[in-house]
């Protein structure tokens, strides 16, 4: 399994507090400072720029050999103004963008603009160390059981065996025989049982879509994708004009997304099956309106007979999506985490308390309820999360 | 003492048949000896034992392979999802019916934007019944015309355009005459687009044609009030109604009667109106009615007039009846009643029509309302034959026709098409490729209404939208679309309608809001009136009514109705609320006719009844092979006969039942004097009525008059809503006293319970097909039916019954005995020739101490503390102890796979017929038991809803949830949970009428129902 490096949570501090000490001391350089005009850059710009391509707006990178300062600033501060000024150089990129005015951003001082250009004008920053290496060390290797029953089982058989080869007593033969029968059926059973169960399912996708950078890097909340998971009975794959919503400016990742088992130009590539499937043409920015619906394989299947409500679920049971899911934030590829059997959700049902506060519908309920059972707090089980009816009709 | 029958064969006690019936537990036995006792068959198969044990061997090793690799399946999100759209939630529309025959006000549930159930738009006072519940299912009929046709062959919409736009330019040049046929549009936005039309083309005429016509009506109406259109009337506050020849409760002038028919009759407020019902066929207003008086249609035109003289004391010319004594009873009545009587007649004689008319205005009446009058239907008869006259006289340039079927439903329809080909335009805008389409040079295909746009007015006053809930399935356009384009316009009808609307109804009020509410309402304008000369009107009725030996009454069937819908399996699969035979037309005689003319319907081992052919002669036109099924109450001398079967265009092979009656209403009349002669051949009915055996328990029907009902000295508990007692240690007590099980308590939570009123209900089948929507019920066909392997969940028993003399009495009583009387004449003839009938919805009982549950061998059916009876289909092996351990005979058995299964080719076996399947319902597979849930997906909805929200379920959610009551017009359903005070249900449940079915056996049903009050007040 891979894992992503975790910083500790002094070692994060120590290196927040050396950057503003870094701010503070290099402040006042006439240079302009990088790592302030980045984060400006960032806030302000990066909606509509990118260093080294064009966007909705032009590319930025290293701009002070393309334009003056002074002109910068006044551009900045209100393109409006310089335009109506009759600068030609301000008329001219704006017609170039088909008259698409930019914003004005008269909030930003001079030292902020000269900080901007000074980012814009200094190297890509590499990331202090390398691209994180999937350190396997870290975590520790589940511990397998599955060697330890395989021994017994030999074991077992060998001691049948050798009670057949060397032993004279029929009775130790016959209790050996059905010992043996017994454990067979067992075996033959757990076997059989799991017929179906697709725990670990993880299935090779159409677009190799990370939850990982989504969910864990970027901490972007499941239901902003999966939506309907809070109203409906099914959580929704997200439309593809949700993906759209951000990655109309994300074309790329960045350079420290990128990981051992996944270069930079694998995850822009599949950025671009994303586009495809939009219609949306990254050189002009438009969609072309071929749309190509994307054809995931489904991971979670439950049979048709059995009912699950996601709502039911996360509004009314405040349950968090990794319950089931499991750490969907670790995943690079997202594979079945739980077994989904009958089993699994009754065990869950039987003891997990049922979320009653607040909630004007248990109002009475809980209260009687509880009094019934004698006790502080009802289960799923109680509440009637057992009946064969509530799953299946 | 009352004798409950369901059919006439339980009258004869020789009946072996019947005897067996009552003894057996098993409607069929296990047919062992079909497949071992064959002993040439089984030595004729080529299979040996050997072979047999190989496929068994491989087919277990092939199906554990296909196990162990489980499909790889696919999920593919929108593209751009669309913001009302949340996959896994319905949505709802409002929108409005009319396809010209059915009109109503519905609320349309659609999943990922297909629309799968129909529901009554009850802010709008929509109601629905089967057909209108059934019409989702015809929006997926795969027989729709698919793209527009010329000749046959496939062309395109922008040719067709061109060439019609030119050829109207031609006849316009040529000042030749166009004709718009379409069956009742009542749309104010069509009309008016039809009068542009008319403006940009010149001579043009738009004719309206009901197949089961209303003209006589429409005539008599606008002659006294200067309006052509239909009386409308409100029987809530009736007091007397007699109604002849006129099936309110059916389709008479369009129906939907019966909301405000038990409003009048809820016994609980100490009054009913009094039903007087005047009839020659078993209808349901028949059948419902407090008294029925059987006369053969001729004779309904003299009880017509012989009540009107009873009533004013006039003389108008008449003749005397053989039921004279009961009309004149009924014109006592009447003028008791005074300005809360009403009379109604469907006899298709504008004459009798004004006398109804005449004698609703001397009563005074306030029942008929002659201010919101109805415009469901404006079929022209005389108009029509005029239009058929003229286009074989050459003098038609071009026809279109729209919302009609003529070539299949006129009775000269070869006139018609004969007429066809001497016009140079014809163009049939139909949804399929029916026998109009195919007789005119253009079939066009018009969208379903679920898919269309339209508006139409009901009532004066009441404007209802209709807006599409679904993209159009195919290639289709609007009729009214094209007339647009035809008139040069570049609006859209969308457009149109909007501006229309906002122009000429809705008065400044908001488009979006009416189109929210479905409906519109503006104050409807009194008609003046005209005095009535009644006298001419009595005598040219009596000279214009022709007697016959037998007369025929052709009527719509409950389920097909004028037969638009035909190609819909939940329609031919809905049993007839009367006969109880589904997928068939046939004759209805009485059965001293039968006997005279020797026909019989013998009943067969597994309750299935078998019938003789007659060929039918009207006016020298046969029509063949019409099997002949005994109709308890059936006038003597009388035939009835439902249209809208036999139809065999663009329909499947399965759904081409019957035999088309159309045929014989010439001149558009229902009523012909016909002559029938015995063919042969034996006919095999589809027939419910005694199958379901329910093993000699009789009692399940209460029911009193009003009269002792209201008699507050008579306990209920010991007279007719009586419980059994039982005898607990040397002591008489209620049986519900004594009980083997430990009781749970079910005070907390919700707790569900369903009434079902007998008194109100009208037996409609609306909640049938509401359950078939649904829940996913398949449909099995004719044959399975006939065998008793039918699927309904929710069916509606029949029961007739009859008042017994002392002398049955007698037999009654002697039954099991061993005398021999044969005297069968009164058990026989008499209670069958006008018995009462009574309805009985019965699905499970949801028993809380189910014996259902007790001989599960693998638990699949258990308790739910809701109260529900589950059915966990994935546990059931299919052991059917279940089925036969219930007393009440509501389990189902899916003897074969009903799904994608060609020998089932209904609706789960059709691309598009899929489409309608309610995706929170599991569709059962082969081998399992189903039967009524109680809705639970849709409760759980209701109280996930509840919870999401942080509220308590409000009053009457529930109600509207469950697939039956919802749909019930009348409220006889009514579901909702016993433990929340301020719910209906509550009261039903402490109702004195309130009783549960076969409560000795002690199930302690979660399904009440409410004892049958009749008004049985003479004066």
């Amino acid at each position: 399994m891979k894992s992503v490096k975790k910083h500790s949570q002094v070692l994060r501090l120590a290196i927040t507090s050396l950057t503003f000490l870094f701010l503070f001391t290099f402040k006042l350089s006439a240079q302009g400072d990088v790592k302030a005009g980045k984060s400006l850059f960032n806030a302000n710009c990066a909606a509509c720029h990118k260093l080294d391509k064009k966007l909705v707006g032009p590319a930025l990178g290293k701009i002070s050999e393309r334009r003056e300062l002074e002109w910068l600033k006044a551009w900045i501060k209100d393109n409006n103004a310089l335009r109506a000024s009759g600068d030609a150089d301000a008329i001219a990129i704006y017609e170039e963008y088909k008259g698409s005015p930019m914003t004005a951003f008269p909030q930003l001082s001079d030292a902020d603009i000269v900080n901007i250009v000074s980012y814009l004008d200094a190297d890509p920053v590499k990331k202090a160390g390398a691209p994180v290496i999937a350190a396997a060390n870290e975590v520790e290797e589940e511990t397998s059981t599955e060697w330890i029953s395989y021994l017994v089982l030999l074991i077992i058989v060998g001691i049948v065996v050798w009670i057949f080869m060397k032993s004279d007593n029929t009775f130790l033969k016959i209790v050996a025989t059905i010992f043996l029968l017994f454990n067979l059926a067992y075996f033959g059973f757990t076997a059989l049982l799991s017929i179906g169960v697709d725990e670990g399912y993880q299935p090779v996708q159409p677009i190799a879509f990370s939850h990982r950078i989504h969910a864990g890097d970027n901490k972007i909340d499941c239901q902003y994708c999966h939506s309907s998971a809070k109203n409906s009975k099914s959580s929704g794959i997200p439309s593809v004009n949700v993906c759209m919503n951000c990655h109309k400016n994300i074309s790329e990742v960045a350079e420290e997304t990128a990981t051992a088992e996944h270069s930079k130009a694998f995850y822009d590539g599949e950025i671009q099956k994303l586009y495809k499937a939009a219609g949306w043409n990254s050189e002009t920015l438009e969609y072309t309106g071929e749309t190509e619906p994307i054809k995931w394989t489904r991971i979670h299947n439950l049979p048709d007979f059995a009912y699950y409500n996601h709502a039911q679920h996360v509004t009314v049971g405040g349950i968090k999506c990794q319950k089931c899911h499991g750490p969907v934030e670790e995943m690079e590829e997202l594979y079945q985490y739980s077994p989904l059997t009958m089993g699994w959700c009754i065990d869950c049902h039987k003891e997990t308390k049922v979320k009653m506060e607040g909630n004007g519908y248990y109002k009475n309920i809980h209260e009687d309820l509880s009094k019934k059972y004698g006790v502080d707090k009802v289960t799923v089980a109680q509440m009637g999360g057992k009946e064969c009816g509530k799953c299946h009709y | 003492m009352k004798k409950y029958w369901k059919s006439v064969e339980e009258l004869n006690e020789n009946s072996s048949i019947v005897a067996k019936l009552e003894e057996k537990e098993f409607v069929s036995e296990i047919a062992t000896d079909e497949f071992l006792g064959d002993k040439e068959t089984l030595e004729e198969s080529s299979t040996s034992r050997r072979d047999f044990l190989k496929y068994v061997g491989f087919s277990t090793a092939a199906a554990s392979l296909a196990a162990c690799e489980g499909p790889v399946r696919k999920s593919i999100p929108y593209v751009v999802k669309p913001e009302e759209i949340t996959p896994g939630l319905p949505n709802f529309y409002a929108t409005t019916i009319a396809d010209g025959y059915d009109f109503a006000n519905v609320l349309v549930k659609t999943r990922e934007g297909r629309p799968i159930l129909i529901k009554p738009n009850k802010l709008a006072n929509g109601t629905t019944n089967a057909r209108v519940q059934a019409s989702v299912l015809s929006l997926y009929d795969s027989l729709r015309l698919k793209g527009p046709k010329l000749k046959g062959n496939d062309t395109t919409w922008s040719d067709v355009n061109a060439q019609i736009k030119a050829s109207l330019a031609d006849l316009k040049a040529g000042g030749e005459k166009v004709v718009l046929l379409t069956g009742t549009l009542a749309s104010p936005s069509t009309e008016k687009l039809i009068a542009d039309f008319t403006a940009a083309n010149g001579n043009v005429q738009h004719v309206q044609y009901d197949a089961v016509s209303e003209s006589a009506t429409l005539d008599a109406f606008q002659e006294v009030y200067g309006t052509r259109a239909l009386p409308n009337y409100d029987f809530s506050d009736a007091e007397t109604i007699v109604a002849i020849g006129a099936d309110f409760l059916g389709d008479w002038q369009g129906g939907g009667f019966e909301k405000s028919y038990t409003a009048g009759r809820q016994a609980d407020t100490g009054k009913m109106s009094r039903h007087i019902q005047v009839e020659a066929n078993m209808t349901l207003s028949g059948a419902n009615a407090d008294k029925r008086i059987v006369v053969k249609p001729s004779e309904q035109v003299f009880a017509l007039i012989n009540l009107y003289n009873a009533v004013t004391g006039e003389s108008l010319p008449s003749k005397a009846t053989a039921k004279d004594a009961d009309i004149i009873k009924a014109a006592k009545q009447l003028k008791k009643a005074g300005t809360k009587g009403a009379v109604l007649t469907g006899i298709q004689d504008k004459n009798a029509q004004l006398i109804a008319l005449a004698l609703n205005a001397y009563l005074n009446s306030s029942v008929i309302d002659t201010a919101t009058v109805k415009y469901t239907r404006q079929g022209n008869d005389a108009e029509v034959q005029q239009l058929i006259a003229d286009m074989n006289a050459g003098k038609i340039g071009a026809v279109f026709t729209f919302n009609t079927n003529p070539v299949y439903t006129l009775a000269n329809s070869a006139e018609f098409v004969n007429g066809l080909k001497k016009v140079k335009l014809s163009v049939a805008f139909a949804s399929s490729e029916d026998e109009t389409a195919s007789k005119a040079q253009y079939a066009l295909p018009t969208p379903h209404y679920l898919e269309a746009w339209g508006d139409v007015q009901m009532q004066a006053g009441s404007y209802s939208l209709t807006q599409p809930t679904v993209n159009p399935l195919f290639d289709t356009k609007q009729f009214q679309d094209c007339l647009l384009a035809w008139s040069g316009s570049s609006e859209s009808y969308y457009d149109f309608l909007k501006n229309n609307w906002n122009s000429a109804i809705l008065g400044g009020t908001s488009w979006n809001q009416a189109l929210h509410d479905g409906v519109f309402t503006s104050k409807a304008s009194e008609n003046k009136a005209k005095t009535i000369d009644v006298a001419t009107a009595a005598s040219s009725l009596k000279a214009a009514t022709k007697e016959g030996a037998f007369e025929l009454t052709l009527f719509s069937a409950t389920a097909i109705g004028d037969g638009q819908q035909a190609n819909n399996p939940w329609l031919q699969e809905l049993p007839d609320p009367i006969t109880r035979a589904s997928w068939d037309n046939y004759l209805t005689i009485s059965q001293a006719d039968a006997t005279a003319l020797g026909f019989s319907n013998p009943v067969q081992d597994n309750g299935a009844i078998n019938g003789d052919y007659a060929n039918i002669t009207v006016n020298g036109v046969v029509v063949e092979n019409v099997p002949v099924l005994i109709q308890p109450g059936q006038a003597k001398g009388s035939f009835g006969l439902a249209v809208g079967y036999g139809k065999t265009k663009a329909m499947k092979s399965e759904m081409q039942v019957g035999v088309n009656a159309y045929p014989l209403a010439q001149d558009l009349k229902v009523v012909q004097i016909a002559s029938i002669e015995k063919v042969s051949g034996t006919h095999k009915f589809a027939c419910e009525q005694l199958q379901h055996t329910i093993a000699g328990r009789y009692e399940i029907l209460k029911e009193t008059s009003l009269e002792t009902y209201n008699d507050k000295s008579i306990d209920p508990k010991h007279s007719w809503n009586e419980v059994t007692k039982v005898s607990l240690k040397h002591e008489e007590v209620d049986v519900t006293a004594v009980d083997l099980w430990d009781d749970q308590d079910r005070s907390i939570g919700h707790h569900f319970n369903l009434s079902i009123d007998l008194s109100d209900c009208t037996g409609c089948g609306a909640c049938v097909v509401a359950c078939h929507a649904e829940n996913n019920v398949p449909v099995v066909g004719k044959h399975e039916v006939r065998v008793g392997r039918d699927m309904h969940w929710l069916r509606i028993d029949r029961y007739y019954s009859s008042e017994l003399d002392a002398d049955s009495l007698e037999r009654e009583i002697n039954k099991n005995s061993t005398s021999d009387k044969v005297d069968d004449y009164y058990a026989l003839e008499v209670p069958a020739e006008n018995p009462q009938v009574a309805f009985q919805p019965l699905m499970c009982q949801h028993c809380n101490h189910a014996p259902c549950e007790t001989v599960c061998p693998v638990a699949a059916t258990s308790h739910g503390r809701q109260g529900q009876n589950q059915m966990t289909y994935n546990r059931c092996v299919g052991t059917r102890y279940c089925a036969n351990n219930c007393p009440y005979r509501v389990r189902r058995f899916n003897w074969f796979k009903y799904n994608e299964n060609s020998e089932f080719d209904f609706n789960m076996n059709d691309e598009y017929g899929k489409m309608v399947l309610n995706p929170d319902v599991v569709v059962r597979s082969r081998g399992v038991m189903e039967k009524c849930s109680f809705c639970i997906q849709s409760t759980q909805q209701v109280i996930l809803n509840a919870k999401k929200e942080g509220r308590k379920v409000a009053p009457g959610e529930f109600n509207n949830a469950v697939a039956c009551s919802s749909a019930c017009a009348t409220g006889a359903l009514v579901f909702g949970d016993v433990n929340e005070s301020e719910d209906e249900i509550v009261a039903k449940k402490e109702d004195s009428r309130a009783y549960r079915l076969l409560e000795a056996i002690g199930t302690d049903n979660n399904v009440l129902y409410q004892a049958k009050i009749r008004n049985t007040e003479e004066v």
